[in-house]
């Protein structure tokens, strides 16, 4: 009744296709330059681009300063501003004056220190206002956050020199660049190259291969041999696997050497994890490319689902954080979202178990239904 | 022979697709059909007949919606695995990994089906003999020409001796010398190792050549057999036609191919060979009027496939073309076509090598030749899209490369491949053509509605082209090439993979152009086809062997036996001068 097991059946066979096609496929790929261009030079390239080239920090933002008070603090507080690297300042005389440099784009903000400024201080609760140009959130708010540190610093000197620790009262500074105290963007963004390196070759790349089988024919008559689908997928995943990992350990000695960002977590972990996704990817690549079976559609599908969340609502350039509610709530459907933040913690934070297991746990459930999908769909069969 | 265990028995098969939303097509309804072992079964039939469709179902990689199939005497639908674990099958297009060598390839798939070292030390070296792929080992697939990817696709497929050999058109785009070599290597098999063969063609004289043949039609068996009872119905029935002296076979059998009481047509040897209804053998054979000589002459395979199909095809199209006319446009209006000492090389390899040929006004002429004769080579510089290494080359007149977009205007161009827009409907198609050729307003109008109705595309207007029938893809291939109503025409093996019905059809308009002064350029791998030209010239290795009539190339391949057909005369020529090569190189 059954098929002499010795040639079909058992595990050994299982092995030696699933082996032949992982041949087969790794063949091809050293073969294809885009393979390798997608794997090797791409992540160099981005992790050169993105350490040099994109700069998010903000410097010499143009500042109004309008002094209404000239007193000794006062001329402080507006010596701050000028002093520092972050603003180029220039003076004026009347509110009027300031709004309408604001208006006309020559300045990004203003910075009021009231008549009763001095009088304030000694009340403990003086004001600085600060007025700025909110169109680009993110220079908005690193403005922000420099101003106040701009104003922290003076209160310190001042309260330093003077003794009087209530002089910085009533200004409150929120050290939002907790984690970035050198305050460069490559120290967030290259970790955060990772995750674009792994989505790139775990779902494009696997969504092209697998989509251009079903395009050239090639399935049909693989099928009609005793190959089982899950071997076909095992021979697609496990060379894309291992160039996943290749990218990884580029992106991670690249980001170490050249730009110096601190590894604080267990790289152990940092790579289990990097895994975890690299099998959500793969996972999306096979389920996309299984029912699309067209290269054009899958290439098309995988960056609308994959790379572009990857990179706009990972947290890898934005911070979900700043986002209206409902796209946060969207956010949490991608797992680069897990995925950049793990990195963050890992490379920035440390082994933070709190963070680390639920995100994990999210990641390793994803890649789970995935994979079981992909098995689930890559039937047998044509049309 | 009645006790041999069955291979494959087919009990009321029935499977239907969905073509859209509205429209289901019924590829099979309720075939049932047995395969005994160690047989060679052919299935023939048009497209849309059910073949692939029959084949596909047989290894598994379609569900039937009702009836049972049992391949090597197991349930297909319930263990598709174990019957793909012990059969071999090789789809119309096997789909080989182009990236990697002709070895790596076979290695493939001797791993996937558990081939031990030990049986490979002896299966390689005889499929490497049989397929001739010995040197080529380490070429990437990719780089092979078409026949040889066919005998690599079937090495990969028999690289374990597999109890079914399901073999879906294997020799669609293979030349003549391929074909026969693979047909050598299924022979050889079945002699030897006792396998059980289904092939799917189009090819009626391969039919011939198996033990069983089942003709189908539009998903039902029409008639089944050994070739030769099939055979029998049409004796008695075939004759051969000699038509008034200065007109060309063609344009004799196009009338013939009309009248009512005639089956079949098609050229052989300058004279027509028909097929008459068998109720009407009685009436004498008028063609306008004038009596015409018959002789009787043994029926072939495909003479009794024509009457079976003309009993179920419904009403042919019997209106008479134009009433026959002695050599139109008569042959002295001049050269069209001027090819001299043709060079074309690729780096160190001349792909064309002093090739020189000229066509007259309203001709036919062939390009005949193995894969890597180079005549798509000629073909691409004949159409300006290539240019000459040396020798000269004018078409009307002009030097395409440098005349460019004028002369362009007078060539009609239908590739090998189907180069419409699969998406756009047939109307679009049209439409976008006719725009590109620069019809505006009326005259584009009325060349479209002329050529919808003459090609009968009217009731597909609508439908996206990626979706028409084998046969009417290429009419309207050939309808956009004659939009702009060009001088010459040029077609680039644009009946590969049709049916014979198909073909018929395709060369009827064919003659009809001609007949209307149009000059007409093809390349094809169907021999008979060659009937239909008025001269042709047989390329290989990028030279010229021969050149002449269909008559005159018959008789020089004469050796001994009589009448060689057409395709064992353009064997002979190119193996007689490859001969002749390797002794100089020798």
């Amino acid at each position: 009744m059954s098929a002499p097991r010795t040639m079909a059946g058992g595990f050994a066979g299982l092995l030696r296709r699933t082996r032949a096609l992982i041949r087969k496929e790794t063949r091809q790929l050293l073969r294809d330059f885009s393979s390798i261009a997608i794997g090797i030079v791409m992540p160099v390239t981005l992790l050169v681009l993105f350490g040099y080239g994109i700069n998010l920090d903000v410097r010499n933002v143009p500042v109004a300063v309008l002094m209404e008070d000239d007193s000794a603090p006062a001329r402080g507080v507006a010596a701050a501003f000028e002093l520092s690297p972050y603003f180029s300042t220039q003076r004026v005389r009347t509110m009027n004056d300031a709004e309408r440099m604001l208006m006309a784009g020559d300045v990004r903000a203003i910075v009021r220190i009231p008549s009763d400024f001095a009088r304030s201080i000694d009340l403990g609760a003086a004001d600085v206002q600060l007025i700025i140009n909110g169109a680009d959130a993110n220079t908005a708010r690193i403005s922000l956050g420099y101003a106040q540190g701009a104003v922290a610093t003076w209160a310190a000197k001042e309260a330093e020199r003077t003794g009087n620790a209530g002089a910085a009262g009533g200004i409150a500074v929120e050290p939002r660049l907790w984690f970035n105290e050198a305050n460069d963007s490559s120290y967030f963004l290259v970790p955060g190259l990772i995750v674009l390196v792994m989505t790139l070759i775990g779902a494009l790349l696997t969504a092209l291969v697998m989509a251009r089988e079903w395009e050239r024919g090639t399935f049909e008559a693989l099928f009609v041999t005793p190959v089982r689908s899950a071997e076909i997928l095992l021979g697609k995943t496990v060379p894309y696997f291992v160039l996943g990992l290749i990218g990884l350990a580029l992106c991670v000695v690249g980001s170490k050497l050249l730009f110096g960002v601190p590894l604080r977590g267990s790289l152990v972990i940092l790579t289990l994890v990097s895994m975890l996704y690299l099998l959500v990817a793969l996972g999306l690549g096979l389920v996309i490319s299984s029912a699309t079976k067209s290269q054009f559609v899958a290439s098309q599908v995988t960056v609308l689902v994959t790379f572009l969340p990857a990179m706009m609502l990972s947290g890898f350039m934005y911070d979900p954080r700043s986002m209206p509610l409902a796209v946060q709530a969207i956010t949490y459907v991608f797992p680069a979202r897990y995925f950049v933040t793990l990195l963050q913690t890992l490379f920035l934070s440390g082994n933070n178990w709190s963070v680390i297991l639920p995100n994990a746990a999210v990641l390793a459930g994803m890649a789970a239904a995935l994979l079981a999908l992909a098995v689930r769909l890559t039937r047998k069969r044509i049309a | 022979m009645e006790d041999r265990p069955l291979s494959l028995v087919a009990r009321d098969l029935r499977k239907s697709f969905r073509r859209d939303a509205k429209e289901t097509v019924e590829a099979l309804g309720g075939i049932s059909l047995t395969v005994r072992k160690g047989t060679l079964t052919a299935l023939v039939g048009p497209d849309g007949a059910g073949k692939t469709t029959l084949l596909r179902l047989a290894s598994g990689l379609i569900l039937p919606d009702s009836g049972s199939l049992t391949v090597v005497g197991l349930d297909v639908a319930e263990k598709p695995q174990a019957v793909q674990d012990r059969i071999g099958y090789m789809p119309q297009r096997f789909g080989l990994y182009e990236d990697l060598s002709v070895q790596e390839n076979l290695d493939l798939y001797a791993d996937l089906n558990g081939v031990s070292p030990a049986e490979r030390r002896t299966v390689y070296p005889r499929l490497f003999e049989m397929t001739q792929l010995g040197p080529f080992k380490d070429r990437p697939a990719g780089k092979l020409s078409g026949g040889m990817k066919q005998k690599l696709g079937l090495a990969c497929t028999l690289v374990r001796a597999p109890e079914l050999l399901l073999l879906d058109e294997p020799t669609v785009g293979v030349d003549p010398l391929s074909r026969r070599e693979l047909w050598e290597i299924v022979f050889k098999l079945i002699r030897e190792d006792g396998l059980s063969v289904v092939v799917a063609t189009s090819y009626l004289d391969e039919a011939e050549r198996c033990e069983h043949a089942v003709l189908m039609h539009a998903g039902e068996i029409l008639a089944e057999g050994p070739p030769a009872e099939i055979t029998a119905k049409a004796d008695g029935c075939c004759f051969l036609v000699k038509g008034p002296e200065g007109v060309p076979a063609r344009s004799l059998q196009a009338r013939l191919f009309a009248l009512p009481g005639v089956v079949d047509a098609v050229p052989e040897a300058g004279r027509v060979r028909i097929v008459r209804r068998p109720d009407r053998l009685e009436e004498p054979l008028t063609l306008e009027g004038l009596q015409l000589e018959t002789e009787p002459t043994g029926a072939r395979f495909e003479d009794a496939f024509m009457m079976l199909f003309d009993s179920v095809a419904g009403e042919r199209d019997h209106t008479s073309p134009a009433p026959l006319a002695a050599s139109p446009e008569n042959a002295a209006d001049g050269t069209v076509v001027e090819v001299r000492d043709l060079v074309r090389k690729f780096g160190d390899f001349t792909a064309v090598d002093h090739v020189t040929f000229s066509v007259r006004r309203g001709e036919v002429y062939g390009l005949l030749g193995p894969n890597g004769a180079g005549k798509s080579t000629t073909f691409r510089m004949l159409c300006g899209l290539l240019p000459a290494t040396a020798g000269t080359l004018r078409v009307a007149g002009n030097d395409l490369l440098k005349a460019g977009a004028k002369a362009r205007e007078r060539l009609g161009y239908v590739a090998q491949k189907f180069s419409l827009y699969g998406q756009l409907t047939v109307g679009e198609n049209l439409e976008f053509f006719a725009s590109a050729y620069g019809l505006r307003g009326n005259r584009k109008k009325e060349r479209i509605a002329t050529l919808t109705a003459a090609f009968e595309l009217e009731r597909f207007r609508d439908l996206p082209s990626g979706q028409l029938p084998g046969g009417f893809r290429q009419r309207l291939a050939l309808a956009a090439a004659l939009l702009h109503e060009p001088d010459i025409l040029f077609l680039d093996e644009a009946t590969s993979g049709a049916d014979p019905l198909a073909r018929r059809q395709f060369w009827g308009r064919i003659t009809a152009l001609s007949e209307q002064g149009v000059t007409v350029i093809v390349t094809t791998h169907f021999m008979e086809e060659a009937e239909y030209c008025d001269r042709v010239i047989i390329l290989d290795a990028g030279r010229n062997l021969a050149e002449g009539t269909p008559v005159e190339i018959r008789e020089r391949a004469v050796s001994g036996k009589t009448a060689p057909s057409m395709e064992e005369a353009f064997i002979a020529i190119v193996e007689r001068e490859r001969a002749k090569r390797t002794e100089k190189a020798a």
